[in-house]
């Protein structure tokens, strides 16, 4: 007789889409987003990031974070693939409006446009906004 | 008498910065700190703003607080000097108060 945490099967797979829109260090919603995701992760669901906004500046290659005193979270990302979360979305427009393009990034993305990154956002099961 | 005007909100995510510029008589200062840094880099929308604010204030931006985002000293518009917090310090005290624009 198998006890109920120790009962297996495919469950539920859910589309999970975590949405991230502030820039790292000057609040704690990047840091948190990425907590989240890595428990998540655990979970074995769909999982998915997108990147827009100041969201797009958490992706910024190059951060050296000595002078201010915080841990430099930023490897991290490069780290997701490891735990099964493979698509990162990131919008052409915020991009764009920051000077940014996709070399500037420390990690390989998918850059989409609004209306792209609109529909992904359609098909999600559920979104977690960070 | 002057007046140092301190920013540490991104100018994508907030209208500080612009209050701040409206505000800020000229001759004053204005320190880019921490997520107001953003606002001193070349090539992005609110670029044209901040050379206007240059054109009328000293502008300063905080380095560890660029260097922390991955952006560089190189990147930062014309005109704008980047201090470090030795410098942060200076400007405190070389101004009789300081306005924190939140």
């Amino acid at each position: 007789m198998s006890e109920p945490w120790e009962e297996e099967g495919p469950g539920t797979i859910k589309k999970f889409m975590y949405i991230n829109r502030k820039a790292p260090y000057g609040t704690i919603y990047a840091l948190e987003s990425l907590e989240v995701v890595l428990i998540a992760a655990a979970f074995e669901q769909d999982v998915s990031m997108a990147f827009l906004d100041d969201g797009v500046y958490q992706l910024k290659k190059g951060q050296d974070t000595q002078g201010i005193g915080m841990k430099n979270f930023s490897p991290t990302y490069r780290a997701l693939e490891g735990y099964d979360v493979e698509k990162l979305y990131v919008e052409a427009e915020s991009l764009a409006e920051r000077g940014l393009s996709e070399d500037d990034l420390l990690v390989p993305v998918e850059v989409l446009g609004r209306e792209a990154l609109a529909a992904l956002m359609d098909e999600q099961d559920v979104i977690l906004s960070f | 008498m002057s007046m140092l005007h301190t920013v540490n909100k991104s100018p994508f995510e907030r209208n500080t910065l612009a209050a701040c510029i409206g505000h800020a008589l000229p001759g004053s200062a204005i320190l880019l700190i921490e997520d107001g840094v953003y606002a001193a880099l070349r090539g992005t929308a609110h670029e044209d703003m901040v050379r206007g604010a240059v054109a009328d204030h000293k502008v300063f931006v905080l380095g560890p607080d660029l260097l922390a985002r991955g952006m560089r000293p190189e990147q930062v518009i014309d005109g704008i000097s980047v201090v470090d917090y030795g410098g942060f310090v200076d400007l405190t005290e070389q101004h009789d108060k300081v306005q924190a624009w939140v």
